[in-house]
């Protein structure tokens, strides 16, 4: 098993089919071109010497290239967040030397003389020949590491998640080869170094479907290069949908007819913009996609239908469906289980475990998380509903332990979001001489509210435990570029015992 | 007569049809195409595909046998069909997903 496979089946079967554009530069390469480029590109890499390649730069056309010629070459593919500070860059490359690193122009320069390094620009990597002209197979070792992701550390030091060949290929053989139409556009706008980033690659070069790619995301520009582009389907972070809802306040609705499909996931949806958004967006079909990097991507789907139905309905019960992250997806199994590994029956809260094939759960210099029967703790905490229906409560960390009672800070914060005057709501543990921890919230208004009005509205929809003891009022909270909540950063403003 | 390991990938000895093992069962099984044994690398020794074996490949379809123990992906088309054991193998169909990506 290879990822390169999948290029090759793409270019024997829609060679001169556009495989990649680049929104910003205008540039594009077709499926043959990529296949002939990541050949390439793969004896350069092979000669190197290196034992991976780090890639720091935002979405472009050398990112599948490289991709697919670490594939081809053996050799891990690490992209690399290109946000994070010199120092941080240089502890992570430090743990992949020696390295090959394809990067942009001024990183090239700084990084020019270091040990155990090959450094490129875009340019210099695509114009660098291998001194060999032989063609090399690809292995088709499934156990080959084919990805090292280091994971956002929002908790902690990033970990070095590591997915081997057989799970990318068991994650893409979901979809079916060559299934795109002609006129079919995917825009993407995940950053390269994001699993979602990675899937959407493979998916797109198996289904011969067309990626336009959008370097940095502004809701007015993903609306223009959506239109302009014909773009047929698209994947967004939270952050990035309520964003695009914003921009278009006052409007009835996006314009956009030819998008039949959004999907969404990397964070939790609110409410008020996933109901917004399917009314400013009346022909397109919403899908939300749950999934980590440590299991290849989507590993639950709430699909169009639901999202219609619920959205349609009176009743309470599937209204809240709106708010789950739905079913499994084929191949994948889900299980609630206690602190002790016991499974939870449904409706009761716990922490969500998965398994199935596209199921890495290992980390380089950890080793593997999953257990004997193959069994990997998300350390996501949540439930299932009597239908099979997959509900999220936040990190399995952050759960708030207030008098021996589990309190999930995502329940809260739905309810907070509820309320009119509120835009967006972080809630926290904070340190409780009484109850050992205590609800604390950060919120962003819309306009002003009292305190006192916000606890009374959590008090009439939850149980009073529930109530945030301090509430604080926030210009902003704060997310990282990806759509996560740095709740970290919440809680220590809360830190201070009361 | 072969075990077959997952991720190998075969071709056909008598049209261009190649393959991937997704799954296999343990055990020796005689994986043909087109009526001839497949393997690692190809024997063009002038055989041609058998009239029995003679429906074709197509590139991308899922081939499975009847218990779903073997499942290959066809990575190249031909014009032999796949068999195991002298019984064809037959076309997996997918299930269709909501878009994801």
């Amino acid at each position: 098993m290879n990822i390169a496979l999948f290029l090759e089946m793409a270019a024997d079967a829609q060679g001169d089919r556009v495989a990649f554009k680049d929104a910003l530069t205008g540039e594009s390469i077709s499926f043959g071109g990529l296949y002939k480029a990541a050949q390439a590109k793969s004896q350069v890499l092979h000669e190197s010497g290196a034992s991976h390649c780090v890639l720091v730069d935002t979405s472009n056309l050398t990112i599948p290239v490289t991709l697919f010629a670490c594939g081809w070459a053996g050799i891990p593919y690490v992209p690399i967040n290109y946000r994070l500070t010199a120092e941080e860059i240089d502890a992570l490359i430090d743990r992949v030397k020696p390295a090959f690193v394809v990067t942009d122009t001024e990183h090239r320069q700084a990084w020019a003389d270091r040990d155990e390094l090959v450094v490129h620009d875009r340019q210099s990597f695509r114009e660098v020949h291998a001194k060999s002209t032989d063609v090399a197979h690809w292995s088709m070792e499934p156990e080959d590491v084919a990805v090292v992701l280091f994971t956002s550390g929002t908790t902690g030091a990033p970990k070095a998640a590591i997915m081997r060949h057989r799970h990318l290929v068991s994650y893409t053989l979901m979809m079916d080869f060559n299934s795109a139409d002609d006129d079919e556009a995917a825009l993407v706008t995940v950053p390269p170094y994001h699993i979602a980033g990675i899937a959407a690659i493979l998916t797109s070069v198996y289904q011969c479907r067309r990626v336009v790619q959008l370097a940095t995301f502004e809701p007015g520009n993903w609306l223009k290069v959506a239109r302009d582009e014909d773009i047929t389907s698209t994947f967004v972070v939270p952050t990035m949908l309520a964003r695009i809802v914003e921009s278009l306040e006052g409007q009835r609705s996006a314009n956009l007819p030819h998008l039949r499909s959004i999907s969404y996931g990397g964070g939790k949806m609110p409410l008020n913009v996933i109901r917004r958004a399917m009314d400013l967006f009346p022909d397109t079909e919403f899908t939300n996609a749950y999934g980590l990097t440590e299991t290849s991507s989507t590993i639950t789907v709430l699909g169009p239908e639901e999202h219609r139905t619920a959205l349609a309905s009176e009743d309470p019960k599937t209204q809240k469906r709106l708010t789950s992250v739905g079913l499994p997806v084929p191949g994948i199994e889900i299980a609630i289980r206690d602190d002790e590994g016991k499974a939870v029956p449904i409706n009761l809260h716990g922490e969500i475990f998965v398994r199935g094939e596209q199921v890495s759960g290992e980390y380089e210099g950890i080793g593997s998380r999953v257990d004997s029967d193959g069994w990997f703790p998300t350390r996501d905490a949540g439930f299932v509903d009597e239908d099979g229906y997959l509900f999220l409560d936040g990190r399995a960390d952050d759960v708030i332990v207030r008098g021996g009672e589990n309190l999930s800070p995502g329940e809260i914060e739905d309810v907070l979001r509820e309320h009119e005057s509120v835009r967006d709501a972080a809630v926290v543990g904070m340190p409780s001489e009484e109850w050992g921890e205590a609800v604390a919230a950060a919120i962003e208004v819309s306009r002003d509210v009292t305190v006192e009005a916000l606890q009374s509205w959590v008090k009439e929809h939850m149980r009073s435990s529930r109530v945030p003891e301090q509430i604080q009022f926030w210009d902003e909270l704060p997310y990282n570029e990806t759509g996560k909540l740095l709740r970290r950063v919440v809680k220590e403003a809360f830190a201070k015992p009361s | 007569m072969a075990s077959l390991a997952t991720g190998q990938r075969l071709k056909s000895a008598v049209c261009t049809t190649e393959i991937m093992v997704i799954s296999a069962p343990n055990g020796d099984l005689e994986l043909t195409c087109g009526g001839a044994p497949m393997a690692a690398e190809a024997t063009n020794d002038g055989g041609s595909v058998s009239p029995s074996f003679a429906n074709g490949t197509t590139i991308g379809k899922r081939y499975v046998t009847e218990d779903g123990s073997l499942e290959l992906l066809c990575v190249k088309p031909g014009d032999g069909s796949l068999a195991v054991n002298g019984t064809e193998l037959k076309i997996k169909e997918s299930k269709k997903l909501p878009k994801t990506d």
